[in-house]
């Protein structure tokens, strides 16, 4: 394949994944350009996992192909594995080494050479480490070690980065701070694809991919997904109405003809309504709350489309 | 091909050192087995508790219960008054052996009539009873052949047999385990922990890492692989030190030829450590397969007991066992100076042990590690 401008950093061509009689991944397909953050969402099991290791270049795809900067994920797995960086979930780095130590291994991994130092100067810069160089990876905080785990997988310059749930488990502060940091990345043309369960995160990427029940369910950004019509049936509109600390009648909006996906926002009450539900009426009916027309979160969206699937998937 | 090996063993040397307590465990480990196996474990039968039972009190009688005391053997704690205390004392297990002269023994010896003498024996240590019936029929064999008068005696045509030990003249036991203890401890430490330094990755979630980086799988099963060999090495070289330092064991042959061969059967137990590590999914199953194949290594390989009186289809699982080699060739090269001309057989079969170990290694790590 010809690389040229606009290649896609991040391509997904059918890929499917069949472990014996398990279908892990069907028909997955997606483009990521260069520098964006692509979020990819999904429940644990639905696939996403396996998504990333087939682009990784880890597991031989039953189907289809996926590339990295042009290079096929399986065939050239050896240059792919040099231009990515891998950051998982679990905090995967030597707990009995010092962060210096664990910094120092992975360049040599990745073959850095004299390169070594430079790059691991830069890298603790950026990521504000030198205070801890000295300190066993062990003895750092959640927040600290997902920096430490980012820096070794940015040591070698990674053209995209797979960061696999990178804030579970870290406080708001670190978890900002984190956030900021990709953003700079990306702005320095470093592709990144991030998979999350927080619905604020995937409000900060670019574009989303919904996988469930190992079928890419949804993609698009942000403001498409939620004006997709699968959300908001043309029948049908997103009602809000504010509780001022009044109890929401809950089980009364669930029994009701015609409503659905009713939850509650902090002090705000959310649900779809049908068309033929009068918003005023409605209002009464749930001791005098003030409806007015709201907007789908992409909550929604994920909830709307996970529950279609579910019903597909049992009339089928 | 060997991408990334020495980041891996770079890595490995420091998480070897960084615990002072492993490494004093690792060295220590040898030196208590050496000190179990080289004084607590004697085959060696001595001071067996004797009762005696002496009905015939005679001049003869005496004699024959001192030349019992003589053999070192017997220690002969007492008498006995009646033939059930004598049975009583071997049941409740204070003797393992009653001696009983009968009334008139001294009488019939002085008249040239046959005399009898009735040895009760223990047979629940088959060790002790072997060894305790065998000494009494001897001495009676040759108090015998001392009682037939000189002059028919000449006439007689006596078989000589004469023996020598032409390795360990004393017998000591610390001379036969000490070698095989080299082979034992140098099995375990690279097996197990060779295991443990692939399975505490995966438990960790750094192979995961790994898999994704551009290490290459020879240069992370080398990586893994080398770190051990050397620490191996450094424990057989310090057991022979406290062998040859403490317990006397000298090495007879060619030390340079016993490291060699070690080198040689160390590749057979790496590669058994390195299939552990595909199986197992944590350190305690690593910990639970390594034990299954060490205990029959100890028990089977020769280390205790020999193979020759083994049952057949033992023999047999014996001879699949690295270490039954291994333990040849060390007591070969350091009890009885054999050089490779003598070992040629076992070097053939280790090294054909090791290079198919290490090719099953290598294909099954190849398919579970990324």
């Amino acid at each position: 394949m010809a690389r040229t401008a606009e290649e896609p950093a991040i391509q997904a061509e059918a890929l499917t994944m069949r472990f014996g009689n398990f279908t892990a991944v069907q028909d997955v397909s997606f483009d990521v350009a260069k520098g964006e953050i692509f979020g990819f969402l999904g429940p644990n099991g639905s696939g996403k996992s396996t998504v990333i290791r087939m682009l990784c270049g880890l597991l031989r795809p039953s189907g289809g192909h996926g590339s990295i900067l042009g290079r096929d994920s399986t065939r050239e797995a050896e240059a792919v594995k040099r231009s990515i960086g891998y950051m998982s979930q679990k905090f995967s780095l030597y707990p009995d080494l010092t962060v210096h130590e664990n910094l120092s291994f992975y360049g040599r991994i990745y073959g850095l050479g004299p390169k070594l130092q430079p790059r691991m100067d830069a890298v603790v810069e950026q990521l504000h480490l030198a205070p801890y160089l000295r300190r066993s990876a062990g003895a750092l905080s959640g927040g600290w070690k997902q920096r430490l785990a980012l820096a070794c997988a940015l040591l070698h310059e990674p053209r995209v980065m797979f960061l696999d749930e990178p804030t579970a488990g870290i406080d708001p502060v670190a978890r900002r701070e984190l956030w900021d940091f990709l953003y700079e990345l990306a702005g320095r043309g470093v592709t990144l694809f991030v998979t999350t369960h927080y619905m604020d995160e995937a409000e900060r990427c670019n574009r989303l991919g919904y996988i469930y029940l190992s079928r890419l369910l949804l993609l698009g950004n942000p403001d498409e997904l939620k004006g997709d019509p699968r959300v908001t049936p043309s029948a049908a509109r997103w009602l809000e109405a504010g509780l001022d600390g009044s109890e929401a009648p809950m089980e009364r909006l669930s029994a009701m003809p015609g409503v659905e996906d009713a939850t509650i926002f902090g002090n705000t009450l959310h649900l779809l309504a049908d068309n033929s539900v009068d918003a005023a009426e409605l209002g009464r009916l749930c001791g005098g709350l003030d409806f007015r027309e709201g907007a789908p979160t992409l909550e929604d969206v994920f909830v709307r489309l996970t529950r279609l699937a579910e019903r597909e998937q049992r009339t089928s | 091909m060997m991408r990334g090996m020495s980041g891996i063993i770079y890595k490995e040397f420091i998480q070897i050192t960084r615990n002072p307590a492993t490494l004093v465990i690792m060295l220590l480990i040898p030196i208590v087995q050496l000190i179990i196996f080289g004084y607590a474990i004697d085959t060696e039968v001595r001071n067996v508790r004797t009762v005696v039972l002496d009905l015939d009190n005679s001049h003869e009688s005496r004699e024959f219960l001192n030349r019992f005391r003589a053999t070192g053997l017997y220690d002969l704690m007492g008498q006995v008054t009646s033939d059930t205390a004598l049975e009583a004392e071997i049941v409740s297990g204070r003797a393992s052996v009653g001696i009983m002269i009968p009334a008139g023994y001294g009488r019939e010896l002085a008249g040239g009539r046959p005399a009898q003498i009735l040895v009760l024996i223990d047979g629940s240590n088959n060790t002790i009873a072997s060894q305790t019936m065998s000494t009494a029929q001897t001495l009676g064999i040759r108090m015998s052949i001392e009682r037939v008068s000189p002059r028919r005696l000449s006439q007689a045509q006596l078989v000589d047999v004469r023996t020598r030990f032409l390795f360990n003249p004393d017998l000591r036991s610390a001379a036969f385990f000490v070698p095989g203890l080299v082979g034992v401890i140098l099995f375990l430490v690279t097996m197990l922990l060779t295991s443990f330094a692939i399975v505490r990755e995966k438990e960790l979630g750094t192979m995961e890492q790994l898999a994704v980086s551009p290490v290459s799988r020879g240069g992370l099963m080398l990586g893994k692989i080398l770190p051990y060999l050397l620490l191996g090495m450094i424990q057989m070289n310090v057991v022979l030190f406290f062998a040859q330092f403490v317990f006397n064991v000298d090495i007879a042959g060619s030390l340079p030829l016993l490291e060699g061969l070690a080198l040689i059967f160390v590749f057979s137990s790496l590669g058994l450590g390195l299939i552990i590590s595909t199986v197992a999914k944590t350190q305690l199953q690593a910990m639970l397969i390594s034990f299954m194949i060490l205990l029959p290594s100890i028990l089977l390989s020769g280390f205790i007991f020999p193979r020759e009186s083994m049952p057949l289809p033992i023999y047999w699982i014996s001879a699949l066992l690295p270490v039954t080699y291994f333990e040849e060739i060390l007591r070969g090269i350091m009890l009885r100076g054999a050089g490779m001309e003598a070992l040629w057989d076992e070097t053939a079969v280790l090294t054909g042990m090791g290079l198919l170990l290490l090719a099953i290694a290598t294909f099954r790590f190849r398919k579970t590690v990324g």
